[in-house]
């Protein structure tokens, strides 16, 4: 609760400092802000606190999630000088939104009520709509937040129709309630209860970005800026999947049969047609998108299987993912800046001009690919043995398949960087921006030679 | 201890490799670093008895919740592996100095660090930790093919990453599976491994997930389609190291992982195997007969030979095991030395085509002499290396079956047929106007090759100290099988 309040005193704070045009003191407010709602979140471990008739629920599944979207924005902000170093004008808007969107997914991580999280949902999508067109001169920043808009908007209705029929089974929405109701009555649900089951799963499945409902996303990573789409893939992500194994978890256990089969075929489908449309993706950042999108599928293994292990392994897999992704953005950021464009030939060369960017990058892609001993491998492991644990040798050997797929498109920027001649051309960086790959790097490596140091949080 | 110290010391050596700048002594560094991994691995064998079967073991904890054991240790066999690893790869760094590539510090720290992951791999005691170095090993190897590598190097290195990597993502969920049919508490450990709980189908499930791995590193036919273009294609450096020590890792995790958790599939199936292997054997002798080139006709020739290990492998019979082990150190010995001639062969001629070689033996007698040792140890000629780890094999697959024994046999001729025709194509017969002018090996370039000779002959004449160092081990492993 006093992470939500310091993060929400934050955006209004960075507000007024663009009213005052204090341009300088922004990103350090932004960090210092970030720090102390860390620190807060931090220390209300093992507090187990609940607020307003359960609406949020403080428990350590809520601490550690809210802990590592924190982290991950703070990551980001640490691009954001870079990014917008050639832009005069304040920028408070941007920030403050970003970090309104912040909230939304806090509340999404801790809702102990279904209009709980609806509201989170709400403020994080309609901070994403204004993030997604706030590059206002370019079309494709235009035509990402309209098609944003009006897909978010109406899947919104989903998800809302959704929460009143659940209601009308149950009779309220308090996820424990909810629970009880449908442990009692696990055989005998009602026709309209379930309805509503299915209609959330399409609205959360949206917002997920999950196959079938992923059509949105790449278009639309692609048209928002940059550090934004970063934002988007990593943060927004790991909140979308957290609502949602929150949501089945702690509301539907008693009938995972019915949900089961579901996301079962969507996880699949996600797996594959994310991986095998990531082969065919003419630059990096739609190529990102659709790791994006392959990856929410591996994560929605934990929630199929959940049992004790899942929340750890979700945890795990999303510090591994946001960390390698938001390197892979911030080399994106570097190129799009010098290149002015991410085509796969941007990266000619650069392994001679640019040998420890190319060095990072190398190191978030093979994390993203989950080659041993980084990160990415040691959430895919843990998530993978979660999976088996509860017997779904199939979709862990569907999941594997798409990891050997994926290398086709990880390794490409991989090898124009290594093996194609460029003209020699040197992308220009700063102390700070090397400092944080670096940062973000190390975090890949010693997670994945010291992975029990996050696997016995939960 | 010294296991640790083997695995930690290849890392710091590649660590500081990569911070280097002068060529001088990057090459000083890789050299005196592996050769100091040597003298240790040497010291290491001092230590090792054969007493008790499992030495040297290392063990620094667990993560319970991951079921992670970092248990390290060698017996007779990884003994063997890593000795023959840490023989190899001064070597091999001592030929590739004398080549002048681009980034050298890259290269030495990644082929270090490759020699790091291969003790991993050898000295594991825990199925996890095995996986970790085996995939480890992978990358380094991808990125010196890549990198230093000639022609179309992108599509083949490509194909070469997603069929290992492939092969071993399914091992890596028949690792998982196996995990939760281990007595509780789970655990990866090799002991907690080898005393799961398995149904018939169950083994076979997890038998076929790693064998795919195994058999696509070794790689046994049909899955062998990466391996020439690979081998042809990498940096000479490249060519050894994965011909001479990692394809060992796949006929090693045979022998240890599924020998012992799947004896009873490994006896049912074996006969297919064997069979796959014989079949193998064959075509790519015949295959390397029509080659061309001389880098492809040896890797040719290294696919039948491992075909021949592994069918080795199938037999189950001590003696069988006995040849498996000589074998794989002959054959790294023998593959690596022919690679150096040939590597040496191309740096004077720029080129490796059969058809336009010919009378070196009169140009460059020394050279001559080097090819025929080796080539002499890989048809397994009385006296040397290949016949000692050959002959053993054959009596396995003699007490196994005696028909397919019989076959197997004749295709030993096979071999004599393409190596010797080699030989005599290139090194006999007048000198060509390419090789009209060339010079014989000097010192610097004898040097790597003298050692390697003089184990073809030792392991030749007085196989008795290797047999009886792997002998415990081996012992151990049938007990699996035969109980």
């Amino acid at each position: 609760m006093t992470t939500l309040i310091i993060l929400s005193l934050l955006g209004v704070f960075v507000l007024a400092e663009g009213i005052l045009k204090k341009k300088s003191w922004q990103l350090p407010t932004i960090f210092l802000g970030l720090l102390i709602s860390l620190f807060a979140t931090i220390g209300s471990w093992n507090s187990n606190a609940h607020f307003y008739n359960e609406m949020l629920i403080i428990d350590n599944f809520a601490v550690a999630f809210t802990a590592l979207l924190i982290f991950i924005t703070f990551l980001i902000f640490m691009f954001a000088g870079i990014y917008y170093a050639a832009v005069q004008r304040s920028l408070d808007d941007i920030f403050a939104i970003m970090i309104f969107a912040l909230v939304g997914c806090v509340i999404m991580t801790s809702f102990g009520n279904l209009i709980m999280l609806f509201i989170g949902i709400e403020t994080l999508s309609i901070s994403l709509y204004v993030l997604a067109g706030s590059h206002k001169e370019a079309i494709t920043s235009n035509e990402a937040t309209l098609k944003y808009f009006l897909l978010g908007s109406f899947l919104s209705c989903f998800l809302l129709f959704g929460i009143v029929l659940i209601y009308t089974g149950s009779g309220s929405f308090n996820l424990a309630v909810i629970a009880q109701y449908t442990a009692n009555n696990t055989n005998h649900l009602s026709p309209l209860f379930q309805a509503g089951l299915f209609l959330m799963i399409t609205g959360m499945a949206f917002k997920i970005a999950i196959v079938p409902f992923h059509f949105w996303a790449p278009d639309v990573y692609e048209g928002t800026p940059t550090l934004l789409t970063a934002f988007m893939a990593t943060v927004v992500k790991t909140a979308s999947i957290i609502a949602l194994y929150r949501l089945f978890v702690c509301g539907f256990p008693a009938i995972h049969e019915t949900w089961e089969t579901l996301l079962w075929i969507m996880a699949v489908l996600t797996i594959i047609v994310g991986n095998f449309t990531g082969l065919y993706q003419p630059n990096f950042k739609r190529m990102l998108a659709y790791s994006s999108i392959s990856h929410s599928g591996y994560m929605i293994l934990a929630v199929i299987a959940f049992n004790s292990r899942t929340a750890n392994a979700l945890l795990f897999y999303s510090a591994a993912y946001s960390i390698a992704s938001v390197t892979a953005f911030g080399i994106l950021i570097l190129i799009r800046g010098t290149k002015g464009n991410d085509q796969f030939s941007s990266f000619k060369g650069m392994a001679k001009t640019n040998p420890l960017e190319a060095l990072c990058l190398t190191i978030a892609l093979l994390s993203l690919t989950g080659i041993p001993p980084l990160a990415g491998f040691m959430g895919k492991y843990y998530l993978f043995m979660a999976a088996l644990e509860k017997g779904y040798l199939w979709l862990v050997i569907l999941a594997v398949l798409g990891s050997a797929v994926s290398v086709g498109y990880y390794f490409k920027p991989i090898i124009t960087m290594y093996l194609k001649e460029g003209n020699g051309e040197k992308f220009v960086t700063t102390i700070s921006y090397k400092t944080a790959i670096i940062f973000l790097s190390i975090l890949t490596v010693i997670l994945g030679i010291l992975p029990f140091l996050m696997m016995d949080l939960l | 201890m010294i296991t640790g110290l083997l695995i930690i010391f290849p890392l710091i050596c590649a660590l500081i490799l990569f911070l280097l700048n002068t060529e001088k002594w990057i090459k000083i560094i890789a050299v005196a670093g592996s050769v100091t991994q040597f003298l240790i691995s040497a010291y290491g064998l001092f230590l090792f008895t054969t007493k008790c079967n499992c030495q040297l073991l290392l063990y620094l904890g667990s993560a319970e919740n991951l079921g992670i054991s970092l248990r390290f240790g060698l017996d007779g066999i990884s003994l063997l592996l890593v000795l023959l690893t840490t023989f190899l790869i001064p070597l091999i760094i001592l030929t590739t100095i004398q080549h002048r590539y681009r980034n050298p510090s890259a290269l030495y720290g990644l082929i270090m660090l490759m020699e790091m992951a291969f003790i991993g791999v050898f000295s594991a005691y825990d199925g996890m930790l095995f996986y970790i170095f085996w995939e480890l090993a992978l990358i380094p190897a991808y990125f010196i093919c890549a990198i230093w590598g000639g022609n179309d190097r992108i599509r083949i290195t490509l194909k070469f990453f997603i069929y290992t990597f492939t092969g071993s993502l399914f091992m890596l969920v028949g690792l998982i599976y196996l995990f939760f049919r281990t007595p509780l508490p789970h655990s990866f450990d090799l002991h907690s491994l080898t005393s799961a709980i398995l149904s018939s189908k169950e083994q076979a499930w997890i038998f076929l997930a790693f064998f795919l791995a195994f058999a696509i590193k070794i790689p046994i036919f049909p899955l062998h389609t990466w391996q020439p273009d690979t081998y042809t294609v990498a940096p000479s450096g490249g060519t050894m190291i994965l011909a001479g020590i990692m394809l060992k890792m796949g006929i090693y995790g045979l022998l240890r992982f599924l020998l012992p958790i799947c004896p009873i599939v490994m006896q049912n199936w074996g006969f297919i195997i064997i069979i796959l292997a014989v079949v193998g054997i064959i075509y790519a002798s015949i295959i390397a007969i029509r080659q061309k080139d001389l880098k492809r006709l040896v890797a040719y020739s290294s696919i039948a030979h491992v075909g021949l290990i592994s069918a080795g492998v199938f037999t189950m019979t001590e003696i069988g095991l006995n040849g498996v082990v000589i074998q794989m150190i002959s054959h790294g010995i023998n593959i690596v030395g022919l690679f150096m001639i040939i590597d040496r062969i191309e740096i004077r001629l720029k080129t490796t085509e059969i058809s336009r070689l010919g009378g070196i033996a009169l140009k460059a007698p020394f050279l001559a002499v080097f090819f025929m040792i080796f080539l002499l140890g890989s048809i397994a000629l009385p006296m040397t290396n290949g016949f000692i780890g050959e002959f053993l094999i054959l009596l396995g697959i003699f007490e196994y079956n005696h028909w397919i024994a019989a076959v197997t046999g004749i295709t030993i001729i096979l071999s004599a047929v393409y190596m010797l025709r080699m030989y005599q194509q290139t090194m006999f017969g007048e000198p060509v106007e390419l090789t009209s002018n060339m010079k014989d090996l000097t010192w610097l370039e004898a040097l790597p090759m003298i050692p390697l000779v003089i184990m073809v002959f030792w392991i030749g004449i007085f196989p008795g100290f290797y047999l009886h160092l792997a002998e415990p081990a081996i012992k151990e492993m049938l007990y699996f099988v035969h109980g």
